[in-house]
């Protein structure tokens, strides 16, 4: 526990003291949503239609701008040999940096999401839920995208391939994500879907470190 | 199992059984095609378009069962360290994605005339559609990773991830149409599959197995192959450095 | 068999399904089996250089 605690705190430490990564991908997140508009045409309520969807996939692709780093700065200094041979399981600390990932990159864009929801004329009823699914879904996504980091961490120009390995894995938190705020906007409630991403969330938690631990330990030989 | 294990034993016994199974491809193929494109009646629904099915469905099957295959491998190579295992999940990856593709293609011109548009994001498509990004990420990876070593673990882990998600995304996509009540849903399907449109299917479906067999013995002998070559030239690489030594070892005169 | 062609109306449909299953089945057979002998021929050119590298230093000793 207080190993969890010492990484996540350097990690977070590292982080603030970096900044441009929240910057980068809250900055993204806005300008990939503003597109839209500019692309569809500002017609309110085909925005509104779309707004759910749009938000997600910016906030699927900001969370995958980051994840390259995750891992191989630890691995270029020897810490990520130190984690797997000494202290802690190796699954402990990946749990450790990717709380740190979602503090530093998953909660800006849920602070953003619905700020971008009023610019696309969502509608009302959905913006509670927007932010829930989000809670819920942007840490599956940063556990997820840890299994992606994991695999490429050692490959050069690794983040296009870390994108391509990643997005079919993200694409239940997208489905039940976007199906969430749809179901409170047609008055059905979100509850069936956040339930659906509570359960996707319990069930990353407890594999995706696994696999990426694995991952981190093949890369490490 | 563990007979199999050797690389050279498998050479002999795929070099037995590759003529019988790329046989048994063809005629099945021949027999498939003339039965359904000849023989089969068209549907009174779907008039001759029903032939499509002949190659969309087994195409589908297959998309289905090599990844399960490729899995299934993986495990095997994870979890036991069979060393044939990871060369028949390498070897399984492109036949897999060429069979999703044709399903997609296939099923897309089966689309058009039937339901007046070429792609409908569906449960059925929707999944396949992720599945054949799945292959290509499996496939990117193993082309990343220089040590084949290395690169059959990370893929065998990535191929399981995949395989834990692609029944999620069918229940999930599945949860998604139904909570959104879709306007009409045109199954593939249609009534009960008549005998006489099912025995062509059958026999295709059959002949895309032998097929699939054929393939991938030929894909892992090649793998074996390309694997001792990776050692034999490593092996000389260290032999010609060994012989830079020579010419100090007959200065100080030993032999 | 103008009539076979035709395929009822939707042989624009059903000819492409056939033939592009068929290209994209007999190109992989094809690069596979490509692969496959290429592999071999390299192996043996391997495997023979290796017995003429052995045998002028048993000659030399």
């Amino acid at each position: 526990m207080r190993e969890f605690a010492a990484i996540l705190g350097r990690d977070l430490r590292v982080a603030v003291r970096q900044g441009s990564a929240t910057v980068l991908v809250v900055v993204f997140f806005v300008i990939t949503v503003t597109l839209f508009p500019l692309g569809v045409g500002p017609e309110l309520n085909i925005l509104a239609r779309i707004a759910p969807g749009v938000i997600w996939v910016a906030a699927l692709l900001a969370a995958l701008l980051s994840l390259d780093r995750l891992f191989q700065a630890d691995l270029e200094d020897g810490s990520l040999e130190q984690m797997a041979l000494a202290g802690p399981p190796l699954e402990i600390a990946v749990l450790a940096k990717v709380a740190a990932h979602w503090l530093t990159t998953g909660v800006p864009l849920i602070l953003a999401a619905p700020v971008l929801a009023v610019l696309l004329n969502m509608d009302g009823r959905g913006f509670l839920v927007l932010v829930a699914a989000m809670a819920l879904g942007t840490p599956v996504l940063s556990l997820i995208g840890a299994i992606g980091a994991a695999l490429t961490v050692n490959i050069r120009r690794g983040g296009v391939l870390l994108s391509l390995l990643v997005l079919p894995l993200y694409v239940p938190v997208l489905i039940f994500g976007v199906g969430a705020i749809d179901a409170a906007v047609f008055g059905l409630g979100g509850q069936a879907n956040l339930l659906l991403l509570g359960a996707l969330l319990l069930a990353a938690v407890t594999l995706c470190p696994l696999a990426s631990a694995a991952a981190l330990r093949l890369a490490l030989e | 199992m563990h007979r199999f294990a050797n690389p050279t034993r498998f050479m002999r016994l795929s070099a037995r059984i590759l003529p019988w199974a790329a046989g048994l491809a063809l005629v099945l193929t021949l027999a498939g095609l003339v039965w359904g494109l000849g023989y089969a009646p068209p549907d009174y629904q779907q008039g001759d378009t029903v032939r499509i099915m002949f190659v969309h469905v087994p195409a589908a099957w297959m998309a289905m069962f090599s990844y399960t295959f490729m899995a299934v491998a993986s495990a095997t190579a994870l979890i036991w360290k069979h060393p044939l295992a990871d060369f028949s999940a390498k070897a399984a990856a492109p036949i897999g994605a060429c069979f999703t593709f044709i399903a997609l293609v296939t099923g897309s011109l089966w689309g058009q005339p039937m339901w007046g548009t070429w792609w409908v994001w569906d449960a059925r498509l929707t999944s396949v559609l992720v599945l054949f990004f799945l292959y290509l990420g499996y496939m990117a990876l193993w082309q990343a990773i220089e040590d084949p070593q290395k690169a059959s673990r990370a893929a065998a882990i990535l191929a399981l991830v995949g395989f834990v998600n692609v029944p999620i995304i069918k229940f999930s996509v599945d949860w998604w149409y139904t909570l959104h009540q879709p306007a009409s849903v045109l199954r593939l399907d249609g009534p009960a599959i008549h005998p006489s449109i099912l025995w062509p299917l059958l026999v295709m479906a059959l002949a895309f197995k032998a097929y699939f067999v054929t393939v991938l013995l030929v894909r892992i002998r090649s793998e074996i192959n390309l694997r001792k070559i990776r050692a034999m030239q490593q092996a000389r690489i260290a032999e010609e450095v060994g012989f830079a030594a020579p010419p100090a070892a007959e200065i100080t005169g030993r032999t | 068999m103008s009539e076979f062609l035709a395929m009822g109306g939707y042989a624009a449909f059903v000819w492409p399904s056939y033939l592009i299953a068929a290209i994209v089945m007999l190109g992989l057979l094809v690069v596979s089996v490509r692969t496959w002998r290429d592999s071999k021929s390299t192996l043996e050119k391997l495997q023979d250089g290796r017995r003429d590298r052995r045998r002028p230093r048993d000659g030399a000793t």
